[in-house]
């Protein structure tokens, strides 16, 4: 089966040859017929599943439906009016901008430096690969449920560290959680550790595919490393980077698990953002429509980021 | 993938430098979690003593009683259980959907590959809401099969994009020459380029996996009962109750998860890199 010499055998064996088929044999055989063939079972999937979804979210946030109804009746645009109307709609939308901007500015800065480390031979490389895949495998959920007990308002290891650097008294507590700032650092920083290592496997086989002989010769040439680094590398790196932000910026954007087991959007509602609002209101509010209008506002961001992976594949499809 | 030698001795120095910040950003949480997991009540709730040191000897009493007092095994046997059947539908219906998206679909290729790319950016925050209605008609609530229904919707995409540079990656001549020997196109798509894209389907595998692996808001907004969870939703569910947490068990029940996953990860990532290389950096 794998090795070419087999597969002639086998032909002779099976005899299956165009002659064998017939009729239909050569209906299969066009592209068209068989690009289709193959082609429409995952388009149909993701139509049922994705599609016709979508679509009815539009439909709930024109609607009236709450969790208990069956029944449906077009308002307009009165959901999207008592949607922004409610003032942590908007503290919602800025927190889900906020920590989508600044947890992916650090991604690519880290996820550069931490490529080329791992790219390079040391000792225990093996080990911090290891480290470094451990918050992607390990769920959302239970990552955030860690971090709320490293972060914890007394057992905290952070108010061991900072009254040993002088900044609490002995004995005080740093309540990492409980002021606004440091809420929103904390979540900001959860989601930078747990997007680090996909950008980085992104990043990593980035820089695999540049051409050795390329950066030899730069060297040859006397390019320092730095010299390597921006005028060669860097450029060469940009459009796997894109890649690497896409991702980042979809798992982030649209995230509520660390929010809901981190923060709950509190205190108040300084950590609130769009996907965990739409959920609190949704489906514990039982209000389907103002959620799913809550999460359609999500929708022309994404919609920009198509463009940005149209221009992509643009691109790519040019070569 | 050979590394690359640094010479110099401050960069071996600003090498290793970095690695361990890298590390110990990464892995501190794990360190602590793993420092909570043996630790006996009235140790944990101390905060008299140097929290990197035990006051009371280790214990094994709560990594044991998520085994015994939550149905934490089931919560595993779910996540693998839908892990795998994902995987397989994903296999089913995206590798033909990518092999003609590389090879039969001519001018229509190139959009409908994007607008199935575009699908996976449609967040399952947006969908979770009308889809929980949908499953209900379709009689699957608190099942684990309304997470197999689901959870393709997204691994699809992502999967026939990776896979659309790996078929592109295989030379056209290698399946012509097998038509020449007497194959159907389908005949020599299975007996020559299937093989040829083993790392893409691994690289596929992987990420279709983890996917799983991660979803939180539809298992929680779809299963209300604790033999149909999975890992993500049921270890939250069960180990905390209102303002109690059972931090030992929360702390075991993610590093039992994780420590293994990533060890093994860890063994094929060079191969996850080079699929990763041909699919989406050179695809």
């Amino acid at each position: 089966m794998s090795s070419p010499a087999g597969t002639l055998e086998a032909t002779r064996d099976t005899g299956k040859g165009p002659s064998g088929g017939g009729r239909w044999f050569y209906f299969f055989e066009r592209d068209r017929v068989l690009g289709s063939l193959m082609l429409s079972p995952a388009i149909l999937y993701l139509v049922l599943v994705v599609g016709y979804p979508l679509l009815l979210a539009f439909f709930y946030a024109f609607s009236d439906v709450t969790v208990g109804s069956n029944k449906f009746d077009f308002v307009g645009l009165k959901t999207f009016k008592t949607a922004i109307s409610d003032p942590t709609f908007k503290t919602a939308l800025a927190h889900s901008f906020e920590i989508t901007a600044i947890s992916q500015v650090l991604v690519v800065v880290l996820c550069t430096i931490l490529a080329f480390v791992l790219a390079a031979d040391f000792k225990g490389k093996w080990f911090l690969r290891f480290l470094v895949l451990l918050p992607w495998t390990t769920p959302v959920a239970l990552g955030a449920i860690i971090w709320l007990w490293m972060v914890d308002s007394i057992f905290t290891p952070f108010d061991w560290f900072a009254a040993k650097l002088g900044v609490i008294p002995d004995g005080g507590h740093l309540v990492l959680l409980g002021h606004a700032g440091t809420a929103m650092g904390t979540v900001i920083a959860v989601q930078t550790w747990r997007m680090l290592p996909l950008a980085t496997v992104i990043v990593l086989a980035g820089l695999s595919s540049i051409p050795r002989d390329v950066e030899e010769q730069a060297q040859v040439d006397g390019a320092g490393f730095w010299r390597r680094l921006f005028s060669i590398q860097l450029p060469m790196l940009a459009p796997v980077i894109l890649v690497a932000i896409l991702f980042g910026v979809v798992f982030t954007f649209t995230d509520m698990a660390v929010i809901f087991i981190l923060t709950g959007g509190g205190p108040g509602t300084a950590t609130q953002v769009l996907p965990s609002w739409a959920f609190y209101k949704g489906i514990n509010g039982g209000n389907l429509s103002v959620g799913a209008a809550d999460a359609l506002f999500m929708f022309p961001v994404l919609l920009g980021l198509s463009a940005v992976v149209l221009k992509l594949a643009h691109r790519i499809g040019g070569e | 993938m050979a590394g690359r030698e640094v010479g110099t001795a401050r960069g071996r120095v600003g090498l290793y430098v970095t690695a361990f910040c890298f590390a110990v950003f990464c892995g501190f949480p794990f360190l602590w979690a793993g420092f909570t997991m043996f630790r006996q009540d009235s140790d944990l709730y101390s905060t008299q003593h140097n929290p990197f040191e035990y006051s009371k000897p280790a214990t094994l009493e709560h990594v044991t009683s998520l085994f015994t007092d939550t149905p934490y095994l089931r919560f595993i046997g779910n996540s693998v259980v839908i892990g795998l059947v994902v995987v397989g539908i994903t296999l089913v219906l995206a590798l033909p959907a990518a092999y003609a998206l590389a090879r039969l679909s001519g001018r229509w290729g190139v959009p409908l590959a994007i607008g199935i790319f575009a699908v996976y950016l449609v967040p399952p925050t947006l969908l979770f809401l009308p889809l929980s209605r949908i499953v209900v008609l379709l009689g699957l609530q608190d099942s684990i099969w309304s997470l197999i229904l689901v959870y393709p919707g997204f691994t699809i995409p992502l999967s026939v994009w990776l896979l659309v540079g790996f078929f592109r990656s295989v030379p056209r001549d290698v399946e012509e020459q097998a038509q020449v020997d007497g194959y159907s196109k389908v005949g020599a798509l299975v007996r020559t380029v299937l093989p040829l894209i083993v790392p893409g389907i691994f690289t596929v595998v992987v990420f279709t996996f983890t996917l799983t692996m991660q979803d939180f808001i539809y298992a929680l907004a779809f299963i209300s009962s604790s033999s149909q969870m999975t890992v993500s939703v049921g270890v939250p569910t069960n180990l905390i109750r209102g303002d109690v947490l059972y931090w030992q068990s929360l702390m075991a029940s993610a590093m039992i998860v994780a420590v293994p996953v990533a060890l093994i990860y860890n063994l094929f990532l060079n191969r996850f890199i080079q699929g990763f290389t041909l699919g989406a950096v050179k695809g």
